[in-house]
């Protein structure tokens, strides 16, 4: 049988090494400075003090992280800055054995959405969990949802105002 | 194309800006006061009242892919439905017209904004709209390109540079009236000539500055309409089009696209005479000699005719036919995708009267043309007017 539908030449690396193949590059340079703005600049400025901080809408009385400006259910303006505790309870969590730019890991990240002691049920943010263990197996040994984890945080002169100014979460 | 069976309105508006920059505010404060403004003007409650958003953006604009997923919260619009179009604003607005006219929405919101001083390349991200092998590798800055289209202007239409230098001093004079405008001044014909060049014939007086903002609209069905307002601007004809885009052999002369999208539009609206149906115009001037260039594709004024009826004033805010009492985007600046939208928003507010110390008396009905800009050959065009 046919291995192709289309007749097609394979290309080798001789073809591209030997100059019978004919490319053209162009890279792709984007460079943005997203403006902060007020709920993301205060959350920033207050992760680099080492804290988490949330809005809350007066009317559905959420407890919002990360922190916004409005409320989407209500479509409204939020009220009140809220400081949060940097404890939380695992929400939803994966083991991941490849990293962003496709690189097959040694010891596999845990990404996990951790819902923030203080704010409102469901309301967590998006960071990675450490100290859990080096392999799969390990790993799903010891996390699980409903896991309780804390920060481990930079110390305060590495701060920069970044997400990852928290190091990781780990099981208290 | 025919009148639709359904009427639409504009029944409010809202916008936030126009800036050259705004760190004080993210893309999504940006939107929300924007959104704030449009839904408290229509007196609607979006949680409840809204049937659907369509925004207009480019995710290289935004510096997000899938950027769309990016805007229902600040809008109001979490689960509903949601649709978003990559062009410029007036398409957006198309898009929530045929909605409502479809049946799939009675109140619909139309959205665009513009964070261009959060793009720290954004010439290198229009000239990536390049073709990679044939234009790409030699490496132009995207303007000549307007460079190229104003001498062929100049030399097909005998258009005296000087009448497109007016262009500047009246848009940039007319947004001192404007507290919108990011870019309103005083310029004497001398300065808009002998400011840096850019590509030749082109000076940097005669090309739009970015700036940011939000500009949010809501539409409602006739009926609908009615029940919320009686400061209504009816959408009477819109149209749009894209003319072949190659650099090598495209139309350099007459905006064909333009031409080809009010042509729709006028028949829509039953115009026969455009040159004597509007009390305004807000039309594209990314660059000075694309707002002549466009008022004659419009057909208000004959081929070569644009730029001396501009030296004589009759485009002024008192002149014969008012264009770009905004100060358009020269003097409002450019708001990328949202220049459209910024456009339809100077005339909605002429139509109701509101426009201030720009006020065109009595207006009733106005023109709006937009253009996607560099290096693109779409145009949109919306007849408006105060009545349905
Ligand atoms: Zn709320």
């Amino acid at each position: 049988m046919e291995p192709w539908v289309y007749p097609s030449i394979a290309l080798k690396q001789e073809d591209f090494e030997e100059g019978r193949i004919r490319t053209t590059r162009t890279p792709l340079r984007g460079e943005y400075a997203w403006d902060a703005g007020v709920a993301v600049g205060r959350f920033l400025a207050e992760l680099k003090a080492g804290r988490l901080v949330g809005r809350r809408c007066r009317v559905c009385r959420r407890v919002m992280v990360p922190p916004r400006m409005f409320c989407e259910q209500c479509f409204r303006p939020t009220d009140t800055w809220v400081l949060l505790q940097d404890t939380g309870t695992v929400l939803t969590f994966s083991v991941c054995t490849v990293a962003w730019d496709m690189r097959r890991l040694e010891v596999p990240e845990v990404p996990a959405v951790i819902a923030i002691d203080g704010a409102s049920p469901g309301m967590g943010i998006l960071h990675k969990l450490g100290e859990v263990g080096q392999t799969n197996d390990e790993i799903l040994d010891r996390v699980h949802i409903g896991l309780r984890v804390q920060a481990v945080w930079k110390p305060p002169h590495q701060r920069e105002g970044a997400i990852t100014d928290i190091l990781y979460f780990r099981p208290v | 194309m025919r009148r639709w069976n359904t009427e639409v309105a504009i029944v409010g508006a809202g916008w936030s800006g126009f800036r050259s920059i705004s760190p004080d505010l993210s893309f999504r404060e940006m939107m929300f006061e924007a959104a704030t403004k449009a839904y408290s003007d229509a007196g609607i409650d979006p949680r409840r009242d809204l049937d659907g958003l369509v925004t207009a953006e480019e995710d290289f604009h935004e510096g997000v892919a899938i950027s769309d997923e990016y805007v229902p919260d600040q809008m109001g619009a979490v689960l509903k439905s949601v649709h978003t179009i990559a062009g410029d604003g007036l398409q957006a607005l198309a898009a929530g017209v045929m909605q409502i006219a479809a049946g799939a929405g009675r109140i619909v919101a139309v959205e665009s904004h513009s964070k261009a001083s959060n793009v720290l390349n954004l010439d290198q991200i229009t000239a990536l709209a390049l073709d990679p092998v044939y234009q790409r590798p030699l490496e132009a800055h995207p303007i000549f390109i307007a460079g190229l289209e104003f001498r062929r202007y100049l030399e097909v239409t005998g258009t005296p540079i000087e009448h497109v230098a007016r262009v500047v001093v009246k848009n940039r004079r007319n947004a001192l009236r404007n507290p919108r405008a990011a870019f309103p001044a005083d310029l004497t014909l001398e300065d808009v000539l002998h400011s840096e060049p850019l590509a030749e014939p082109l000076t940097r007086a005669m090309a739009a500055d970015p700036a940011d903002g939000c500009v949010v609209f809501v539409l409602a069905r006739g009926d609908v309409a009615r029940t919320l307002t009686d400061r209504a601007v009816w959408i009477r004809g819109l149209g749009w089009a894209t003319d072949s885009y190659t650099l090598e052999n495209r139309d350099w002369e007459g905006a064909r696209y333009l031409r080809q999208a009010a042509e729709r539009a006028y028949r829509q609206a039953g115009i026969q005479s455009p040159r004597r149906a509007f009390d305004l115009v807000e039309v594209d001037d990314t660059f000075a000699y694309k707002e002549l260039q466009h008022l004659e594709a419009l057909g208000l004024c004959r081929p070569g005719e644009a730029g001396r009826w501009t030296a004589e004033g009759a485009t002024e805010v008192g002149g014969e036919l008012p264009v770009n009492p905004s100060g358009g985007c020269l003097g409002e600046g450019h708001l990328l995708e949202a220049s459209g939208l910024a456009r339809l928003l100077e005339a909605v507010l002429q139509l109701r009267g509101e426009a201030g110390p720009r006020q065109v008396p009595n207006a009733r009905t106005a023109l709006v043309a937009s253009w996607r800009g560099l290096p693109t050959t779409t145009g949109a065009v919306a007849v408006l007017s105060r009545e349905p």
